[in-house]
């Protein structure tokens, strides 16, 4: 990620999403055997559960020059791990408020719920996240080196 | 000395001296004179005698609740990690507490750092400590030689000058701002209650919340801007007791070691983070700061957004799991991206 393009017409923003093992990163997997279109943005990574991402684990996709970060896990009380996802919530509600209020733009850090049913809907998610990102332009301000 | 600090000085010696005599406490953990005006040391008694030394005025601003973890086991016979915990009852500490201590006091009771049966707690009402980087700021440079505390002014002298200026002009800001004076828990109260309430709680994160995000940057980038990385926030926290920190990962290196803005943005992000429904506002961090940089705020944005969010205020109730480590399946998701169902 060293070379980096400036804002242009034809930028694409470089997505980090954390999906979890047992509903989103399936959904995803629904909406590809189902050919849903969504934008190539995203670079999905799995993990056991939403509740495992950590802020550190954010801001290091950020640091390391991702434009924004996408974390989806299951629907409250679908969690397979029975309440991961909601301690997830708390988590967020928190870290995202923090993260606008020393200004980094909102957009840059999304959360959603999606079910390994729900082809259709990932695709939505991913079309809507990165059309806020794509608004916000690239992500300087935590990129480690050219930061702030 | 104003008469409230004398007699509290009076208080917590006299105390002192009879748990320590009377064996009912191994160790007292208080503050005496430092070596430099406007700066107290953390100290531990461990005669009778050494009590006479405690003092109290409005320059305590380091949290005793911050030794107490180590203080304890540092009085247990040593011990293998898998070894069971020593048959019979462990040697005491005694130590004063304000409200944002005791408070702390109950944090680390919640996360199973300190045992209630260990403790001895001498609760004092805070008056509000005084920052003494705003007395160093009215003298315009000058060094101080000494500074008297009267019941509502400071008297400054230095080599060729003398100031008198009133005490609450110079409290620190998290005192001015603090609902909790009064110590949560405690064994014995020496002193008066303290009687007052700040009703501008959260203004000072609320003119912050006003600005555009642009703006939000920008502050909060000049207020980090002057961090050497020193981590002396980070030890002066009594909630920081981790056996690896965040910081000293290396892999992965969560955090770089550099000073480079962004290294030093995410320290300060996760720093504060890491407070999230635990900090008590104590001002600790601030305090112990030597460029002067506001951290305070970012945990006090913490501070209010759990209580905003999930009605839970840190250190009050040691029953209660602290707010991030449970949840309701009724908790505000408003921030979540949620799709309407796809018409198949």
């Amino acid at each position: 990620m060293a070379c980096r393009e400036i804002a242009s017409v034809d930028w694409e923003p470089r997505i980090v999403a954390f999906l979890c093992n047992w509903c989103s990163y399936a959904g995803a997997d629904l909406a590809g055997v189902s050919r849903f279109q969504y934008p190539p943005s995203i670079r999905i990574i799995r993990v056991p559960c939403s509740g495992c991402i950590s802020p550190n684990m954010i801001l290091d996709a950020l640091k390391a020059g991702a434009d924004g970060v996408l974390v989806s896990g299951c629907h409250p009380g679908d969690c397979h791990y029975i309440s991961g996802n909601l301690y997830a919530r708390r988590r967020f509600a928190l870290f995202k408020n923090f993260l606008e209020f020393i200004g980094i733009e909102p957009g840059r850090v999304n959360f959603s719920w999606v079910s390994a049913s729900e082809g259709g809907q990932f695709a939505d998610v991913v079309k809507e996240v990165t059309g806020l990102v794509k608004a916000l332009g690239p992500q300087k301000r935590l990129v480690k080196g050219i930061g702030g | 000395m104003s008469h409230t600090n004398a007699e509290i000085t009076e208080g917590i010696r006299a105390k002192a001296a009879e748990l320590l005599s009377s064996g009912e406490v191994a160790v007292f953990l208080g503050f005496i004179e430092g070596s430099i005006p406007m700066t107290l040391r953390p100290f531990v008694a461990r005669r009778p005698e050494d009590a006479e030394r405690f003092v109290w005025n409005s320059f305590c601003v380091m949290n005793l609740a911050n030794y107490l973890p180590s203080l304890l086991k540092s009085l247990e016979p040593p011990r293998g990690l898998r070894d069971p915990v020593p048959a019979g009852p462990l040697p005491k500490v005694g130590v004063v507490a304000t409200g944002c201590w005791s408070r702390n006091i109950v944090v680390q009771m919640q996360e199973r750092q300190v045992d209630r049966k260990r403790l001895v707690i001498l609760g004092v009402s805070s008056r509000g400590m005084v920052d003494r980087k705003k007395v160093m700021a009215m003298t315009g440079g000058r060094e101080i030689f000494k500074v008297e505390e009267g019941e509502h002014t400071l008297k400054i002298s230095g080599s060729d000058y003398g100031l008198e200026i009133d005490r609450w002009s110079v409290v620190r800001d998290n005192c001015k701002s603090c609902v909790h004076p009064d110590p949560v828990i405690f064994d014995y109260k020496i002193g008066p209650d303290s009687n007052r309430k700040a009703d501008d709680r959260f203004a000072q994160i609320e003119v912050i919340e006003a600005m555009t995000v642009d703006e939000r940057w920008a502050w909060f980038k000049n207020e980090i801007a002057s961090c050497i990385r020193c981590y002396a926030c980070r030890n002066a926290c009594p909630l920081c007791y981790c056996p690896t920190c965040f910081v000293d990962d290396s892999r992965p290196q969560w955090v770089g070691k550099s000073i480079d803005p962004t290294d030093t943005a995410l320290f300060h992000i996760l720093r504060a983070f890491h407070c999230a429904g635990r900090c008590t506002d104590c001002g600790a961090c601030e305090s112990a700061c030597p460029m002067g940089i506001k951290m305070r705020l970012f945990t006090k944005k913490l501070e209010k957004d759990v209580f905003e969010l999930f009605g839970v205020e840190a250190g009050l109730d040691p029953l209660i799991q602290p707010p991030l480590v449970t949840y309701r399946p009724d908790d505000p998701q408003g921030f979540v991206i949620i799709k309407e169902k796809n018409k198949a």
